[in-house]
């Protein structure tokens, strides 16, 4: 097995872009031939269709495959052509040059991870140079190296080389690409490919065979958080597999895990494997794999499993930036598809809020839409809650594109999203707005205030002996150093809920209330101390939906009907025994906290011990 | 990760992502080298199983070899395999001698067409590479074939980020490829790796072998005395010569594939 492996060389994947007529193909032809890379026969055949085309000899034939192609002397179509070097091999992708065709070279490119720029040194730079630039940038390919073509019609001029590389630095610096290496060459003269040339003594870097050798290959993202989509469930036999590709990150076999956006939790059993049983008791990222969990619960296709304490975010609204390959513009209040790994969700766009001319960097005046090979900047909403990352920090769960009519049309990178908006985004009135992005996040204030910040939430009926907690536990924390911000419930019916009647219809909506005020402050990095009465179920699962199920700390308190009877002057309820209780408050089906209070005279420094030996790790 | 397994994956999950979308799927299987891996990829996604119908264009112009070797492992593996032909064309008399294009057009490409017609396929997985010829180096992962089968390579859609075509008009049908960026000395290594069990005509007999395996009037084996798997590895490592090089039909035009396939040839 080592001896076979040992066979097995590395593989690298290159693009090869720029504006049209600027040698690309020529280039790839000329790096075939010089590393000897071509079966036999294969220029002779070349030169026959060169004749019978009635054209000068083309390295591009071989790879401009169509007819078409080699009688308009364009390429169409992005071809792949395998070569090697002693250090690895290659394949090397030739993306069309032609503004028509940039859907194909935006499909060649996605599958590369270093790219070369060619740039005519007689033309100078042009509009798909600056447009393929910006385009590797929206890909994430930071791996360049701009190839200074045809410097045997510009006599070789040192001068005109650095002129194009000051002016096209400035351009890609914009979009965050800092080139490797600017490499003059003639193509077709095989100068600068795989040996140096006299021509061109003033340059000391290296050519393009060193250069293609110099690229690190990018690692597998085995050491970031877990991301596994589930991709299929299959019942096959008495096995029940989930099966998909691991994005991110490694799983074992043991690990308790979390799928989202459902938020169920359970632990993996088996990895599974044919022919023969895995010899290992861990799988991860690039790899397609099945695994049977412990708990059978019904899972689809779309959902993503993740370590528990490392989810990826749960959103119906994000930022993205995208480019537009439609023949019909990207417009607001139409539904289209969103593919995300393997979720498939419809989408809107909920606003465009800048839209640029990637050939140029200018902005357009109305964002009215997204016009073909045009690239913006979008706000998303999805129908439903889709799982996803930042790009930046997470590739395959931070990408994704658009499906108009039937086809592919768009393509995107998620951006950061403002934390107070991750779990829920209802729709405003005005559709003006846009959500904005901030420069400090939660993480960096809650660092800054040493802890985590949580909502803990002491439910109860009236006369339980909630705010007696609530303030001990807050003067507690403040004592322990902690930001801690306390809303009490009845207070909030002075101010901010003044309008609201005393019935079920209120209790929701304060609770709701309640909820995006709490989940504002634990997005500014501050602990929150919440007692509201919410005996309603479902307004308590509204509140952990808005906060988030991780920062929501339920503590249910929970006193005997005497004890209430005892401790509420009001005498709001008419109690009757255990069963009564029952009624007036529906438990949770989630697991919560319980205090429970057996004593109308209890100590409750007692209780705020309880509650913080529960969740001190959590602050 | 090295590369093979690399390329294991992402055929694993392509054909994942064809069982998942297309409820009338069916893969082509010629018996030779790619399409014998391609059936192993396939076990190997589904723990054993292969879910949908092998499906063999038989022409009966092919190496003996070829069908003993196919219904010993359909017998072997319980498989479930639609033979078509062409009958009406055998029955007329279509040989190669009438023109090699028109003998695969009438042989391979229309009973092709047939079997997606009669069974309704919506989707069809082949076992074609990229680095095999020019027009399937073009091609996309999910590739759409009109009503006809007709290929429309010069305004193909977008493919990125392994987000494929899965949304046509009704009638039309998706050629699903999951091999097609493997190379031919992969297979080969592949085949070494997991001891995939192959045909006997890529081992040398008589100081001849077989590289690519097709109909026989058009398919000329090549000078070799290698009988093993790393014997093949190694002489592709020092080849200059094309692995279709011994298949007649590419060389009757300079576009003759390119010819063949946008008409529905796999």
């Amino acid at each position: 097995m080592s001896q076979i492996a040992a066979q097995i060389r590395e593989k690298l994947n290159i693009v090869c872009v720029g504006h049209v007529d600027h040698g690309k193909s020529t280039l790839i032809g000329r790096l075939l031939f010089d590393t000897n890379s071509l079966p036999e026969g294969a220029i002779d055949k070349v030169k026959r269709i060169s004749e019978q085309n009635g054209k000068p000899f083309e390295y591009a034939y071989l790879l401009d495959a169509f007819e078409e192609e080699q009688k308009q002397g364009i390429t169409i179509d992005t071809t792949n052509i395998n070569f090697s070097t002693d250090k690895r091999d290659y394949i090397i992708i030739d993306a069309p040059g032609h503004k028509e065709f940039l859907k194909n070279m935006i499909s060649g490119a996605s599958s590369a991870e270093a790219a070369l720029l060619m740039i005519d040194a007689q033309e100078g730079i042009q509009e798909q140079s600056r447009r393929h630039g910006y385009i590797l940038s929206l890909l994430g390919i930071k791996k360049v190296f701009v190839i200074l073509n045809k410097m045997d019609l510009v006599d070789y001029s040192e001068s005109i080389y650095y002129e194009i590389r000051r002016n096209f630095d400035r351009f890609l610096s914009n979009l965050n690409i800092y080139p490797i290496e600017y490499i003059p060459v003639s193509a077709f003269n095989g100068e600068n490919i795989v040996s140096k040339s006299d021509n061109l003594n003033w340059y000391k870097g290296v050519n393009i065979i060193e250069a293609l050798d110099l690229i690190q290959k990018d690692p597998e993202p085995e050491d970031k958080p877990l991301r596994f989509p589930i991709q299929d469930v299959y019942k096959f036999d008495n096995r029940r597999i989930i099966a998909g590709r691991i994005e991110a990150g490694t799983l074992n076999v043991g690990d308790e895990i979390t799928i989202s956006p459902s938020g169920k939790t359970t632990k993996v059993k088996s990895i599974e494997h044919w022919p023969i049983p895995y010899d290992k008791n861990h799988v991860s990222a690039g790899m397609s794999v099945g695994i049977t969990v412990e708990d059978e619960f019904f899972n689809k296709r779309g959902e993503v499993l993740s370590h528990s304490h490392n989810k990826p975010q749960s959103s119906n609204l994000f930022n993205a930036n995208i480019f537009w390959m439609g023949n019909t513009p990207l417009v607001k209040n139409k539904t289209y598809k969103l593919k995300l790994t393997t979720q498939e969700v419809q989408c809107e766009v909920f606003s465009i809020n800048a839209v640029i001319d990637s050939s140029n960097l200018n902005s357009s005046e109305t964002f009215s839409e997204v016009k073909k090979n045009e690239v913006a900047e979008i706000t998303i909403k999805t129908r439903e809650k889709i799982c996803f990352d930042e790009f930046a920090e997470f590739r395959g769960t931070g990408r994704f594109v658009i499906v108009d009519d039937l086809n592919v049309t768009g393509g995107g990178i998620v951006l950061k999203t403002d934390d107070t908006l991750k779990n829920r985004v209802l729709e405003p009135k005005s559709t003006s707005l846009k959500p904005r992005a901030r420069l400090i996040a939660r993480a960096q204030k809650e660092e800054r205030l040493r802890q985590k910040a949580r909502v803990i939430w002491l439910t109860g009926l009236t006369g339980s002996g909630k705010n007696e907690i609530a303030i001990k536990l807050e003067k507690k924390l403040f004592e322990l150093d902690k930001s801690v911000c306390y809303l009490d419930s009845a207070n909030l019916r002075f101010g901010i809920s003044s309008d609201l009647e005393f019935n079920e219809e209120g209790a929701y909506e304060q609770t709701r209330r309640i909820a995006e005020i709490a989940n504002q402050f634990i997005n500014n990095g501050i602990i929150t101390v919440v007692t509201s009465i919410s005996r309603y179920k479902k307004a308590r699962e509204l509140a952990r939906e808005i906060i988030g199920t991780d920062d929501y700390l339920e503590f249910h308190i929970e006193a005997t009907p005497d004890v209430i009877k005892a401790r509420s002057s009001k005498a709001m309820y008419e109690l009757d025994g255990n069963k009564d209780l029952e009624l007036l408050y529906e438990k949770s089906d989630y697991p919560v906290h319980s205090l429970f209070i057996e004593d109308a005279e209890f100590n409750c420094d007692e209780k705020v011990d309880l509650i913080l030996d529960q969740i001190k790790n959590l602050l | 990760m090295d590369h093979l397994s690399e390329i294991e994956a992402q055929s694993i999950y392509i054909l994942r992502e064809a069982y998942k979308h297309f409820g009338k799927l069916g893969m082509l299987w010629s018996v030779g080298k790619d399409s014998t891996v391609m059936l192993w990829l396939t076990q190997k996604a589904f723990f054993g199983q292969c879910p949908f119908p092998l499906i063999h264009v038989d022409t009966s112009y092919k190496i003996p070899e070829m069908i003993e070797f196919r219904d010993k492992l359909v017998k072997e593996q319980n498989l479930n395999l639609i033979v078509h032909q062409n009958k009406q064309a055998l029955e007329e008399g279509m040989n190669p001698e009438k023109g090699r294009l028109i003998c695969c057009e009438h042989l391979k490409t229309t009973p092709l067409q047939e079997v997606v017609k009669v069974y309704g396929f919506e989707g069809l997985i082949l076992g074609v590479r990229r680095d095999e010829e020019g027009s399937r180096s073009k091609e996309r992962v999910f590739s759409e074939r009109d009503s006809d089968s007709n290929w429309d390579y010069t305004d193909q859609p977008p493919e990125l980020w392994d987000q494929f075509k899965t949304d046509f008009k009704k009638g039309n049908h998706i050629r699903i490829h999951p091999l097609l960026q493997w190379r031919e000395v992969d297979i080969w290594r592949y085949i070494q790796r997991e001891n995939i069990p192959v045909v006997s005509l890529y081992f040398s007999k008589n100081g001849k072998r077989y590289r690519s395996l097709g109909c026989y009037p058009c398919t000329f084996p090549i000078d070799s005395e290698v009988t093993d798997v790393q014997g093949i590895i190694e002489e592709l490592e020092n080849t200059k010569q094309t692995e279709r090089s011994g298949r007649a039909q590419d060389q009757e035009d300079a576009y003759a594939m390119q010819k063949l396939r946008s008409k529905g040839y796999m």
